[in-house]
């Protein structure tokens, strides 16, 4: 059976009985949304973040107009598959309340978005794996069709929107991408799941970890949990000492 | 039309290490000196802000602008070459003081080995250990280590070179300028574990500054403050040895020595009257998109391994080598190096975030021919070393090999093993084979029409041999080393252009006795042109299992005095 038929067949049983009971495409649904209402309207999304605490602090960049979005659903799918990634939990906040996805708005507004720093020259080819990115599309446009294929498979799959889906669906259909089951409707030199899937999660990295200056890594948070001290001038005083040491964090904004 | 420009003595075609220490010694003997840089200028009062991973080590801020210019590539030649759209397995450098700015500082001297690889392979194991029936192409270097020796100590003096002695290395005739760098916790383990092994660790030569040093030629340099940015970054602090912070001042102080920004050099003139030498240079001024002819009665090629090879491939000066036939020398013996290492997890936490690009120690014996090889699949090996060079947290995600590469596991094994492994890590040099070469690419051009340089490359059957026996040592050491969970890696694919693996490639311009097999002669002089040097690791014959810039930097020094002899007498180097 061809991935597409796959697809069909499942689509087809959720329209039907509107109960899916997994299994077919992995096995990792069962259970988890027996009785799930499709009609439910997407949560509320709008992340708790550090802006209403006192972490904030030299480079926090809390702005949450879009540069490049132009509607709140699109940074709320990107949202919740980045918080997927980069989930919230005993350790700290997860990608959404640290602003990743504000983080990507930023970037793909900018030289990021459109490769401004990369070959961009056509003939485009499919080329092996050992000859890396080979598309002609910059990321604006990845990330667009990426969006409208997120929402697309979890209509098929659930007759909702990705951002509406519960955390193990969402899994579901991350896991899709990255395994390359599905089909982006562009051809392989084009755009692949797996090339968006991988795109996404080192954005989702990136926004977690960068300087906040860039709008994500909102106090510092991401930094605190791995215990990254950032802009620090010297370390000469305390790297030979047998300690092991948690030091403030500092942006590269710090001082100015 | 472009413009022809008042003579110089010396051109030099980039602006770095090579460029700066040849502009350096040229100047201070007199001769009028202009260097063509295609970037723009630069210097600490840029890099004041500098630690900021995402810019400088995620998005390559200090890095080749690859849209305007970048290379093609293939496994094989039965493959379509397809452009390397970003970069990833290596990072090109670009402006005043190229890939010498963003460099790390650990500055190895090759091993007399390497120099003479080929005859003293043949002298302990016989002919047949060479491998040349499988395609592999070991070969002298046309100058011994001894020979070379002044220009390694020319070099270390002027970067203030940190270091103990090596038992295993070749010879010093001076010692180290400055005292090793911070015994830190990691390496003291990593030292005390291999050493108890009857291995020879030591600290790692370091051109990050252990004291203020101030060099020969009068530049001074400050200590190092171990603030964790050094690899893609530049230093704030002058504490690191690059061009900008030696010789490029030093050539500057002369008054010899101009430096022309934005000057992107297209070709190299071959003179009308006398095809033994060149008159010049074709350069596009990148702003102003107008065309100058530089002339100059000698010319240096100092840019990174692809363009020094392109300069001349598209100037049709030397005959591009064929595969096939093996004919032609220019492009021949392209190398890059592998990794072999292993992982340890240990429940102590270590200061990881904090370090210096050369802060390591490292050991010799699994490197060159210092164990035998009489029962191995493979010539050479690899220095083995722990660094630590700070782990910065966007690209430090480290997990077991079955952990998910996303999700709730990934986040909690990530933050916990940011802090509690070290990795010990064998450099692995690469045998030369006769399908790895560099041509030109027909269907891709750059920002100036000029054809992409095509890169056809693959690691060889003695590369993953020994890049695995290396691995395995690694492990034995970490075993030692009182780890919890050691995972070593797995044996290696195929070359893959997109993982970063080292900015270490090699050849394509090689050095040689012989004009059947190389390019230029022992003084980086090229074979078909009398005035003509061009010098870099596109000189290396093979690479070996070092970082290569101390090895750069002393054929610079070596071609500097060979550009001075050649402005007095002309002719010949080698007669």
């Amino acid at each position: 059976m061809s991935k597409d038929e796959k697809r069909f067949s499942r689509r087809d049983f959720l329209k039907t009985t509107g109960v899916a009971t997994g299994g077919i495409l992995g096995g990792s649904l069962l259970g988890g949304f027996i009785g799930y209402n499709f009609d439910q309207s997407p949560p509320a999304t709008e992340p708790e973040t550090a802006e209403h605490g006192e972490e904030a602090s030299g480079g926090d960049n809390h702005h949450t107009g879009y540069l490049f979005f132009t509607k709140h659903s699109d940074r709320e799918t990107i949202e919740a598959a980045m918080e997927r990634i980069f989930p919230e939990d005993d350790l700290g906040p997860g990608a959404a309340a640290l602003g990743a996805a504000y983080f990507l708005d930023g970037q793909l507004a900018g030289d990021y978005g459109s490769n401004t720093k990369e070959y961009m020259q056509g003939p485009f080819y499919e080329g092996s794996a050992t000859q890396g990115y080979q598309s002609r599309l910059n990321r604006r446009e990845y990330f667009t069709l990426g969006i409208l294929k997120l929402n697309e498979v979890a209509n098929e799959e659930h007759d909702a929107d990705f951002r509406a889906l519960e955390p193990e669906q969402m899994d579901e259909i991350l896991t899709l991408f990255q395994e390359g089951e599905v089909d982006m409707g562009v051809p392989a030199h084009t755009a692949t799941a797996p090339e968006f899937f991988g795109l996404l999660r080192t954005a989702t990295l990136e926004g977690v970890y960068s300087d906040p200056i860039y709008r994500g890594n909102r106090g510092m948070e991401g930094w605190k949990m791995k215990n990254f001290p950032g802009h620090q001038m010297a370390y000469i005083e305390q790297i030979d000492d047998g300690e092991f040491h948690e030091i403030d964090p500092q942006s590269v904004a710090e001082g100015h | 039309m472009a413009e022809t420009l008042d003579k110089v003595d010396v051109v030099t075609v980039g602006v770095g290490w090579t460029g700066g220490i040849v502009a350096a010694e040229a100047a201070k003997a007199g001769l009028s000196v202009v260097g063509l840089e295609r970037g723009k200028n630069r210097g600490t009062e840029d890099y004041q802000h500098v630690h900021d991973e995402y810019r400088y080590a995620i998005r390559y801020e200090l890095m080749q602008d690859t849209s305007k210019e970048t290379i093609t590539f293939r496994n094989t030649r039965d493959e379509r070459a397809l452009p390397m759209r970003r970069m990833g397995s290596f990072l090109l450098g670009e402006n005043v003081g190229g890939a010498g700015t963003h460099w790390n500082g650990q500055t190895w001297r090759f091993l007399p080995y390497d120099f003479e690889i080929r005859s003293l392979t043949e002298e302990r194991y016989g002919e047949d250990k060479l491998g040349d029936d499988k395609g592999y192409r070991w070969q002298d270097w046309g100058i011994t280590y001894d020979e070379l020796e002044p220009y390694f100590t020319q070099f270390d003096l002027t970067i203030g070179l940190a270091g103990e002695e090596n038992p295993l290395g070749g010879s010093r005739s001076e010692p180290f300028p400055t005292p090793p760098m911070i015994e830190t916790p990691m390496l003291k383990l990593f030292k005390d574990a291999a050493n108890g092994m009857g291995l020879h660790a030591h600290m790692m030569p370091s051109a990050n500054m252990t004291q203020q040093y101030t060099n020969p030629d009068g530049q001074t340099l400050q200590p190092c403050q171990y603030c964790a940015f050094c690899e893609r970054f530049a230093c704030e602090y002058d504490a690191k040895s690059s061009p900008e912070t030696t010789v490029i001042p030093t050539a500057l102080e002369t008054g010899n020595f101009d430096i022309r920004t934005q000057a992107n050099v297209v070709e190299v003139l071959t003179d009308e009257d006398d095809d033994s030498l060149v008159s010049g240079v074709r350069y596009i001024d990148t702003l102003s998109g107008e065309e100058f002819i530089q002339p100059a009665d000698i010319v240096v090629l100092n840019s990174y391994v692809f363009n020094n090879y392109k300069l001349l491939r598209v100037s049709d000066i030397g005959e591009q080598y064929d595969p096939e036939t093996e004919e032609g020398t220019l492009g021949r013996n392209y190398g890059y190096q592998t990794f072999g290492g292993a992982r340890g997890f240990f429940d102590t936490q270590f200061n990881t975030f904090m370090g210096a690009g050369a802060l390591g120690a490292g050991l010799d014996d699994y490197n060159g021919d210092e164990f035998d090889h009489s029962d191995l699949d493979f010539l050479h090996g690899g220095n083995i070393a722990v660094t630590q060079t700070g782990s910065r947290p966007i690209a430090t995600n480290i997990t077991r090999p079955d952990t998910p590469s996303w999700g709730a596991e990934f986040k909690k094994e990530t933050i916990e093993n940011y802090t509690r492994t070290i990795r010990v890590q064998g450099q692995c040099a690469t045998t030369p084979h006769k399908d790895n070469y560099l041509d030109i690419d027909e269907d891709y051009t750059d920002a100036y029409g000029l054809p992409l340089v095509q890169l056809t490359y693959n690691f060889t059957d003695s590369d993953r041999v020994r890049t695995k026996y290396l691995a395995d040592r690694c492990g034995e050491i970490l075993e030692e080393m009182g780890a919890n969970e050691i995972v070593v890696d797995e044996e290696i694919g195929d070359y893959d252009i997109v993982p970063y693996q080292s900015t270490h490639n090699t050849g394509g311009t090689v050095m040689g006795d012989d004009p059947e097999t190389s390019v230029v002669n022992n003084w980086m002089q090229h074979w078909d042109r009398d005035n003509l040097f061009v010098v870099g690791a596109g000189n290396f014959p093979h690479n070996s299992g070092y970082n290569p810039t101390s090895t750069v930097g002393a054929l610079a020094y070596r071609c500097a005095e060979g550009v001075i002899t050649y402005s007095e007498d002309g002719g010949r180097l080698e007669d």
